[in-house]
C-alpha cells in the first residue's frame, strides 16, 4: 500500500482519530467507482460485481463466507427481488476475493448502539468509508444483511433498468412500456425477451444513478420464507466443504504446532515417521511440524511418532496463573469507561445496602464442526488456495506474504464452511497449508487439522473477571457499577487484521454491559486490559458473550434482593430509554406465560442483551428429573427493524442459544504446563438431541434499521439459564460453566 | 494385497494399510467425502456410515475390520432423486453450516429402518451421538417425526 495505505491503518481508529482520518481518504477515495473483480470468460457477461450471465443462467455473487447462516440465500434474494428473476432459476457463488466486497458495517463505535445520534451515524458513514479503502471483505460483527440490504438491492435493479434499456434498443419500443417477469422483459404485445440473450446488450448500457427500489409491500422473496440455495446439496453429502475439496495428483497432510502457543521448536526428531508407509515428507514450520503423505491418517500417525522439545509459554503456565494475572487488571488505570451517568461515587458510598457480586467467566474455544483444515497449489509462481474463510482478502495477502509472491500472482476460493463462529476470520490455517505447499512445488497439498490441533490452538474467546456493584430503590436500581477485566481481543484481532493495535478504548471487552438500553440514574462500566499473550479472537457475539452474563446476572441479583419481579424491573428501566427493547422484553414474557406460577418441580429465569443492533430477550425454563437438571424450553423474542427471512432468523435464534447454553454449562479451556488441556469433543461437550430444549422465537419489526442475527441470539441464553438455576434451586452460581456447580441431567 | 469391499452395492477394491480407519479410505482413497472428518474419536458423528444397516463411526473402524456392506451418504439419495428422509429434511430447513448433517441423515436413516414410530425418547437415543454445533436439533427432531409419518404411509 502506498502513502494513503499508511495513513488509514495509522488512522483506522475509533472517535476522534477517525475523523481525521476521514479528512485524509479525501472525496474521490470515498466515492470513485469500485472495479469489478468479476472478468468474465467466453459467453460470460457480468453487469455488475454482483451478477454473471451466460447463456446457461444467472449467478448471483454473494461475497460473504456461507458458515451456515444463509448469508448466501438471503443476499441473493436481495439482487433477485430487484432483478426480478424466478428463484429456481438462480445459481449463488461466493466469488473472488476482492476489495470491492468490502464490509462498510463491520467497525464499530464507542457508543451504545441503540441510541440514534446524528454525530454517531456521520461516525459510522466514515467508518463504512475506512472499510471501502481498506477493502475489508469480512464476514463477522453480525453484519452481512445490514452492509447488502441496500447495495445488493441497487445492484439487482440496475441491472434489471439496463436490461430494459437494451430490450427497447433492439425493439424500437419505449423503456416505459416494458415491464419485466422471472428474467424476461416483456414488450406490450406479450413477447418476451430473455436476460440471458439481453445480457451482452445490457451490459454496454451505463448504470442509471439512482436506481429506483421496489416498495416492501411489492417483494415477493424478501419478507418471505426463502428454500435456502445449499439445502439439497447438504442433504445430500454434495456440498463441498474447503475438507472436500479435490484435485489431481494432491497429497494430504497435517501440521503438529507448539502447544504452548506463541512460541517456537527447539529441536525435534523425525526419523521414525519418515519411516512410516506413505510418508513422502516431513516440513519443518518454526514452531511445528507438518507431515505429508498419502492418506490423512497416515499424515496424523506421522506426526505423532515425531519427538518435538518446545519452547515455553510466553504466558502464565496454568489456569490459576492466568485467572489471577487478570484480577491484577483491577490495579490499573481503566482502559475505558463508555458509560458514566450520573456520579456512581456518590451514590455507592459505602451503605448497607451496597449489593456486590463478582464474576468470572473461562476462555472457550470455537469447535467448528469442520477442524481446521486448507488446501494449497504452488506452481509456476502462482499459488492457489481453497480455504473456507470469513476475510478472503486476509487469506490472500498474507498467503502472498508467506510465498513471497504478490497478491496478484493468489487466487483465493472459499467454498463453504462447516462452522465459522469468529474462528475463519484468522489465516493461520490458510498460511500453513501455504507453507505445506510450498515444501512440495506443483502439487496440490490438502493440509488438515486434527480435532486436537484444531481445539489447542485456537484463537479462545478470552477469560474474563468482573466486579458489579449497585444499589437498588424501591423498585429498580438506582446506581449501577461494572468493573470488568480481561485481556483485550480486539487489541488482538486489530494487530492481525490490520498491523497495528489501535490505542483507545476498547469498546469490544466492555460491549453487552456499557450499551444496554436501562436508565439506570448513576451507572458506571469501566474496562480494565490484562495484558495476557495466549492467542484471542472474535467467538460469536464476542465480548457480549461475557458481558451479558455478568450484567444480566446481576440485574437479576439486585431483583430478588428486593424480590421483584426481573422482567417488571427491566421493563420499567427499559420504558423511556428504547421502546424496541421494551416491546421485545414484553413479548418474550407474554410467549412465556410469565405471570402464571410455573409447577413446583421448575425454574425460569429472563435475560436481555442488546447486541450488533439487535434487542434480544429470552426466558428460559429449567426442571429438577432424577439425573439432575434439563433444560426444557426457550422462549425468545428479537427485533430486527427488517425481517428478511423470518424461517432463516427463526434457524439462527436456536443455533445462537444452542451455542450460547453449550458454553454456559460444559464450555471451558483451561491450562496446564502452559498448554491447553481440552482437546476433543470428550473433554469439551456442547448440547446434544437429548439435551437440546424446545425453542420458540418472536421476531419483532419496530426498529428503524436492519439489523443481523447470526451472533445476537448467543448472549442471553448464558444469564437467562443461570437466573433460571436460581429460581429454581436459590443457588446463585456467578462463575461458567455451570456443570462445575449443578449437576445436569 | 487388497482386500474387497462393498461400499454403495459395488465391489471395491481397497490396498490400503489394514489398520487405516474406514473415513480415510472413503475421503482420500476413493472421494467419497460426503462422510465427514469431526473428532477421530467417535464422539461426533460425522462420519457415521451404514454397515450392514447398522450406523457406525467409520474414524473408528479400521477397514480390515469391516463386515458387512457399507452405505455411505452418497449411495441413499442423490439431489435429483432424494429420499423420503432427505426430501422433508429439506422442507424443514434443518441444515445450517451442514457439516454434520450427512451423519445426522445416516443415523434418522438408520433409526427410522428400525422404528417407523420413534418416540421423543428414541430419537434422544439413537441422534445424541451426533454433534451438530450449529444446534439444527429442534428442526432434526421435527423433521425425524414427519418422514416417519410420512414412511407409514408409503
Ligand atoms: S469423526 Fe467419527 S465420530 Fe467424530
Ligand atoms: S449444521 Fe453445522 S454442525 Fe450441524
Amino acid at each position: 500500500m502506498g502513502k494513503l495505505g499508511t495513513i488509514t491503518r495509522r488512522t483506522f481508529l475509533i472517535g476522534s482519530a477517525a475523523i481525521a482520518g476521514g479528512v485524509a481518504f479525501g472525496y474521490y477515495q470515498v466515492t470513485k467507482e469500485l472495479e469489478n473483480p468479476l472478468k468474465p470468460g467466453k459467453g460470460e457477461t457480468t453487469l455488475n460485481p454482483y451478477l454473471l450471465i451466460t447463456k446457461e443462467g444467472i449467478t448471483i455473487i454473494t461475497p460473504r463466507a456461507e458458515m451456515g447462516q444463509g448469508v448466501h440465500t438471503t443476499l441473493a434474494a436481495l439482487v433477485a427481488e430487484e432483478l426480478d428473476v424466478a428463484w429456481q432459476d438462480i445459481k449463488t457463488m461466493h466469488g473472488p476475493a476482492s476489495g470491492t466486497y468490502y464490509n462498510e458495517k463491520v467497525a464499530t463505535l464507542p457508543y451504545p448502539e441503540y441510541k440514534e445520534n446524528s454525530t454517531k451515524d456521520k461516525l459510522e458513514n466514515i467508518m463504512g468509508a475506512v472499510g471501502k479503502i481498506m477493502g475489508i471483505q469480512i464476514t463477522g460483527g453480525s453484519t452481512s444483511t445490514r452492509d447488502a440490504f441496500e447495495k445488493m438491492r441497487l445492484a439487482g435493479a440496475a441491472a434489471r433498468y439496463a436490461m430494459i434499456e437494451a430490450a427497447a434498443d433492439k425493439t424500437g419500443q419505449k423503456a416505459s412500456t416494458l415491464k419485466t417477469k422471472d428474467g424476461f422483459v416483456i414488450l406490450p404485445d406479450g413477447q418476451k425477451l430473455s436476460y440471458l440473450q439481453l445480457a451482452p446488450e445490457a451490459a454496454k448500457i451505463p448504470p442509471p444513478e439512482a436506481p429506483k427500489l421496489k416498495d416492501p409491500s411489492e417483494w415477493r422473496y424478501l419478507g418471505k420464507d426463502m428454500p435456502r440455495v445449499d439445502m439439497v446439496e447438504k442433504v445430500t453429502g454434495t456440498a463441498e466443504f474447503g475438507i472436500d475439496t479435490k484435485l489431481e495428483g494432491m497429497l494430504f497432510a497435517t501440521i503438529r504446532m507448539n502447544p504452548q502457543l506463541g512460541a517456537k521448536m527447539k529441536s525435534f526428531d523425525a526419523k521414525k515417521a519418515k519411516e512410516m508407509p506413505g510418508v513422502k515428507k516431513v516440513v519443518d514450520l518454526g514452531d511445528g511440524i507438518g507431515v505429508i503423505a498419502n492418506n490423512t491418517w497416515q499424515a496424523f500417525e506421522a506426526a505423532k511418532k515425531i519427538t518435538i522439545e518446545w519452547e515455553e509459554a510466553p504466558y502464565p503456565p496454568d489456569t490459576k496463573a492466568i485467572f489471577s494475572q487478570i484480577e491484577q487488571a483491577f490495579n490499573n488505570e481503566p482502559n475505558s469507561t463508555l458509560r458514566d451517568d450520573g456520579d456512581v461515587n456518590t451514590a455507592l458510598v459505602p451503605t448497607k445496602d451496597i449489593i456486590k457480586a463478582q464474576y468470572a467467566v473461562p476462555f472457550l474455544a470455537h469447535a467448528t464442526m469442520e477442524p481446521m483444515n486448507a488446501v494449497a497449489l504452488l506452481k509456476d509462481d502462482k499459488l492457489t488456495v481453497w480455504a473456507g474463510n470469513q476475510a478472503p482478502v486476509l487469506v490472500r495477502d498474507h498467503a502472498a506474504k508467506v510465498a513471497g509472491l504478490n497478491s496478484e500472482a493468489v487466487t483465493v476460493y472459499t467454498p463453504y464452511m462447516g462452522g465459522g463462529f469468529g474462528r475463519r476470520c484468522e489465516y493461520d490455517f490458510s498460511d500453513l497449508a501455504v507453507k505445506m505447499a510450498m515444501a512440495m512445488p506443483g502439487l496440490p497439498i490438502k493440509t488438515t487439522w486434527s480435532r486436537e490441533e484444531d481445539m489447542r490452538h485456537d484463537f479462545y474467546r478470552p477469560g474474563a473477571i468482573a466486579h458489579f456493584e449497585g444499589r437498588m430503590g424501591n423498585d429498580q436500581p438506582i446506581a449501577l457499577k461494572a468493573d470488568i477485566a480481561s485481556p483485550s481481543c480486539f487489541q488482538q484481532f486489530s494487530s492481525r487484521f490490520m498491523g497495528m493495535a489501535p490505542p483507545g478504548p476498547d469498546k469490544i471487552l466492555v460491549e453487552g454491559s456499557f450499551d444496554q438500553p436501562y436508565a439506570i440514574e448513576h451507572y458506571q462500566v469501566n474496562g480494565y486490559i490484562s495484558d495476557i499473550a495466549v492467542p484471542l479472537g472474535p467467538w460469536r457475539s464476542v465480548g457480549n458473550s461475557y458481558n451479558g452474563f455478568f450484567h444480566e446476572c446481576f440485574l437479576d441479583e439486585l431483583a430478588a434482593s428486593k424480590n421483584i419481579d426481573p422482567v417488571a424491573m427491566r421493563l420499567q428501566l427499559m420504558k423511556n430509554e428504547h421502546e424496541p427493547s421494551y416491546k421485545v422484553l414484553k413479548a418474550v414474557a407474554e410467549m412465556a406465560d410469565w405471570d402464571k406460577p410455573l409447577a413446583k418441580n421448575k425454574g425460569r429465569g429472563v435475560a436481555f442483551t442488546y447486541s450488533f443492533n439487535t434487542p434480544v430477550a429470552q426466558i428460559i425454563e429449567i426442571s429438577n428429573s432424577e439425573d439432575g437438571l434439563k433444560v426444557d424450553k426457550v422462549w425468545c423474542a428479537l427485533d430486527v427493524g427488517t425481517a428478511l427471512d423470518p424461517r432463516n432468523i427463526e434457524a439462527q435464534m436456536m443455533s445462537g442459544i444452542i451455542y450460547g447454553l453449550s458454553a454456559a454449562i460444559y464450555g471451558e479451556i483451561t491450562f496446564e504446563n502452559g498448554q491447553v488441556v481440552e482437546g476433543n469433543f470428550d473433554s469439551y461437550d456442547a448440547l446434544r438431541m437429548a439435551t437440546a430444549p424446545q425453542i420458540e422465537v418472536k421476531t419483532l419489526q419496530n426498529k428503524p434499521h436492519i439489523s443481523g442475527v447470526g451472533e445476537p441470539g448467543t448472549p442471553p441464553s448464558m444469564p437467562a439459564l443461570a437466573n433460571a438455576i436460581f429460581n429454581l434451586t436459590g443457588n446463585r452460581i456467578r462463575e461458567l460453566p455451570l456443570k462445575n456447580a449443578v449437576e445436569f441431567a | 494385497m487388497g482386500r474387497s469391499l462393498n461400499i454403495n452395492g459395488s465391489d471395491i477394491t481397497i490396498e490400503a494399510d489394514p489398520q487405516t480407519p474406514l473415513l480415510w479410505v472413503l475421503r482420500d482413497e476413493l472421494g467419497l467425502v460426503g462422510t465427514k472428518f469431526g473428532c477421530g474419536i467417535a464422539m461426533c458423528g460425522a462420519c457415521t456410515v451404514l454397515v450392514d444397516g447398522e450406523p457406525t463411526r467409520s474414524c473408528s473402524l479400521s477397514v480390515g475390520d469391516v463386515e458387512g456392506k457399507v452405505t455411505t451418504i452418497e449411495g441413499i439419495g442423490t439431489p435429483e432423486n432424494m429420499t423420503i428422509i432427505q426430501q422433508v429434511w429439506v422442507e424443514h430447513q434443518v441444515a445450517q453450516c451442514g457439516y454434520c448433517q450427512s451423519g445426522q441423515i445416516m443415523a434418522a436413516t438408520a433409526l427410522l429402518q428400525e422404528n417407523n414410530q420413534p418416540t421423543d425418547e428414541d430419537i434422544d437415543d439413537a441422534m445424541s451421538g451426533n454433534l451438530c454445533r450449529c444446534g439444527t436439533y429442534p428442526r432434526i427432531r421435527a423433521a425425524i417425526h414427519e418422514a416417519a409419518t410420512r414412511l407409514q404411509r408409503s
